[in-house]
């Protein structure tokens, strides 16, 4: 981003701002979570940089609220980290493979009535979370499967599958035929083709797909408020969150925000690995 | 006269040939059929159903059929014949043994107000009533409010299977007794300014989103993989974090003893007491939605940015147009589709928002969303819930429908 010797004032100038923005925008975008992560480690009960953090005296820091998150029996912490991780377990696994096949027939050539079936496939992602919560609400209330675990699956799901299916049909649309016809040309069954050649080439996508359905189960947190029905062992890390800062910001949230910023960081470096792979595997983006 | 092509088993190529395609047709629908059933009948009729709740009074209808019925003959102009309040009187006293009388008086209540506390005085006396007597005289003694014919013109819209009056309330108007549709009272209108404020903060957060985001979704399409890697994380971090992670980060800014706050008063910008109020008003929803959703756009930029080659701007000024110039007649036109495909994005997303108002806005930054959860979970109004939530989803699938008019499903790209 070197400018030429021979550029003019006014041009410098807006170069050297044009700079200045970009920074101020990253910065916005990127400041306020690094905001949490030092306040998760105050010795003090309130949320504000005391005057010893400032200063960085050790003793202005502390792990009290880590603590608090892991052993405090105020907020089931707990109970709410295994049901998340269940949840988004159950519901990655179902909206996976619910996805990848539904995209391996939208990316066919022949699929009838394309468009309105993909625009019905993606609606969860599009229709406010509010009326998706109530209708799965009201659905899963009338099989008797409101606040149950499988209800709460379903409902997750259901919210996943979108992700998988664009993820997994973007994966193939840039997926070369003439792979799969050599293949069979050398004599491999249509099964066979798929199973060593189509999947493998494919995973990537899957896997980001999947990734997508993972971090939208776990981070569910307006559904989950109808259909968990307020029952404490169904309870969710996001749900927990929302209570507890509907009542007040708790240094103990902070500490659990703090976890979630270095999930979402282990995410990050995957997605770029599986990126960096796809692209070297068949040279195209996974996403 | 053509020569008929065969395949190697002796079938007409044509033929071999729509056969084959046809059984490819079925083998593409059979491997989406699946997602399609489960999202059909889990999701698409689910929601239907709900807002069928929104026009759905056959409860009442069923638990009242007989006053409906007999409610009809009557014009209204004057108080109800014997016919009407003995009916009347009767199917009350059968609600009343098997308990059902507190959910007519809680719908009744919608189409006036004071029905509750009418109905719950009215079943407690009914046992005192004289079968022989005037049951209109005896009502009216139970309760003055009998006497007001209005309520009796209630009880018959009220008994009506499907009504569409939830509908006009979603737009803060109402429908007298005789008909006539008329605003209600200034005092009462809330559900306007909600969709105004929703529409108006959809449109000013998109907006600022792209405001924002042109510029660093160029930066990062010109700046060598190297760097631009690096900086995508200021992007993707976000994107991948928790909403509720990042909406409680906003209320540590935000807040009057907040981060912001105390920055601005020790660098004496702020009196200490004239901490800014940031936050539980429109202006925290503001800020941590641009925030939150300024990912949604920078990506879609950023991937069509990252096709247009710099030759062209280079030609361009070769040709002896200024750098703005340029800009805007080769460079800003060419960006026009990730423009739209950002813009419908974020705008989508934000015109349903609700955890983000509900924790940063307070009363004065809370969005349509907001008040059809409280009707939902609190007033437990549900047709008029379902009234609200079904102009928002036609709202939405209005913007989805252009979305996929201009950008394609098919080009959604995440991440």
């Amino acid at each position: 981003m070197a400018l030429p010797k021979y550029t003019e004032t006014r041009y410098r100038v807006w170069h050297y701002s044009y700079i200045v923005i970009c920074t101020a925008v990253f910065f916005f975008l990127i400041a306020p979570l690094f905001v949490i992560i030092p306040l998760s480690f105050n010795a003090e009960q309130y949320i504000h940089f005391s005057d010893g953090m400032l200063a960085l005296q050790p003793e202005a820091f502390s792990l009290r609220w880590y603590e608090d998150m892991v052993y405090g029996t105020k907020n089931p912490w707990g109970i709410a980290a295994r049901n998340s991780i269940y949840y988004a377990f159950f519901a990655t696994i179902g909206a996976t493979v619910l996805g990848t096949v539904a995209a391996l027939g939208l990316s066919s050539r022949y699929m009838p009535y394309k468009q309105l079936i993909m625009s019905i496939l993606i609606s969860p992602m599009i229709i406010p979370l509010i009326i998706s919560g109530s209708a799965i609400f009201f659905s899963l209330a009338k099989l008797g499967l409101a606040a149950t675990f499988p209800g709460i699956v379903i409902a997750h799901i259901i919210l996943g599958t979108p992700f998988v299916v664009i993820t997994v049909t973007a994966t193939l649309s840039g997926f070369d035929d003439s792979i799969t016809r050599a293949a069979s040309s050398l004599g491999s069954t249509p099964t066979n083709t798929f199973f060593k050649i189509t999947l493998p080439l494919i995973t990537p996508g899957i896997i980001s797909g999947a990734l997508f359905a993972f971090v939208t189960s776990f981070d569910e947190i307006v559904v989950i408020l109808f259909v968990a029905g307020g029952d404490r062992n169904l309870t969710t890390i996001p749900l927990q969150m929302w209570t507890g800062l509907r009542e007040q910001l708790s240094p103990t949230i902070m500490a659990v925000a703090t976890c979630l910023i270095v999930l979402s960081t282990l995410i990050l470096i995957v997605t770029e690995l599986l990126r960096r792979r796809s692209e070297r595997i068949r040279g195209i983006s996974a996403q | 006269m053509s020569a008929e092509i065969r395949t190697s088993d002796g079938e007409l190529l044509s033929v071999k040939l729509r056969k084959v395609e046809r059984r490819r047709r079925t083998t593409a629908f059979l491997l989406a059929a699946p997602l399609l059933f489960f999202i059909v009948f889990a999701y698409v009729i689910p929601i239907f159903q709900m807002l069928g709740r929104s026009i759905d009074n056959v409860q009442m209808n069923e638990f009242l059929s007989e006053t409906h019925e007999v409610i009809q003959t009557w014009d209204g102009t004057e108080m109800p014949g014997e016919d009407v309040t003995s009916t009347f009187f009767y199917e009350l006293k059968g609600l009343v043994e098997e308990k059902n009388h507190g959910k007519i008086a809680t719908r009744l209540n919608y189409e006036k107000g004071g029905f509750t506390s009418l109905i719950k005085k009215t079943a407690r006396k009914l046992k005192d009533f004289d079968e022989n007597g005037n049951f209109l005289d005896q009502f009216i003694d139970v309760h003055k409010k009998w006497g007001d014919i209005e309520y009796w013109l209630a009880l018959k819209r009220g008994t009506d299977a499907y009504h569409f009056r939830k509908y006009l309330t979603t737009f803060d108007f109402e429908q007298k007794f005789d008909g006539s549709i008329e605003r209600i009272p200034e005092k009462k209108r809330i559900n306007v300014t909600l969709w105004l404020r929703t529409i108006f903060v959809a449109a000013g957060v998109t907006f600022c989103c792209f405001l924002l985001a042109y510029p660093i979704s160029h930066l990062l399409s010109v700046l060598p993989t190297r760097y631009s890697n690096l900086l995508m994380i200021c992007v993707l971090l976000p994107f991948w974090t928790s909403l509720l992670v990042r909406t409680s980060s906003w209320m540590v800014l935000l807040q009057k003893q907040g981060v912001l706050n105390d920055t601005l008063v020790s660098l004496g910008i702020v009196a200490d007491e004239g901490r800014l109020e940031l936050m539980y008003n429109m202006t925290g929803t503001f800020i941590a939605m641009t925030q939150i959703l300024l990912p949604f756009m920078v990506l879609p930029l950023y991937s069509v940015m990252k096709t247009i080659p710099p030759s062209l701007m280079r030609a361009a000024t070769s040709m002896g147009a200024t750098p703005f110039l340029a800009f805007r007649k080769i460079y800003f036109p060419l960006t026009y589709a990730g423009i739209s495909a950002g813009s419908i994005l974020v705008f989508v997303l934000s015109i349903g928002y609700y955890i983000t108002p509900a924790l940063v806005g307070g009363a004065k930054g809370t969005l349509i969303s907001n008040r059809i959860a409280y009707h939902m979970q609190q007033s437990l109004d549900w047709s008029l819930a379902t009234a609200m939530a079904a102009v928002l989803l036609v709202a939405v699938l209005i913007v989805y429908w252009l979305y996929n008019k201009i950008v394609g499903i098919d080009n959604m790209r995440l991440g």
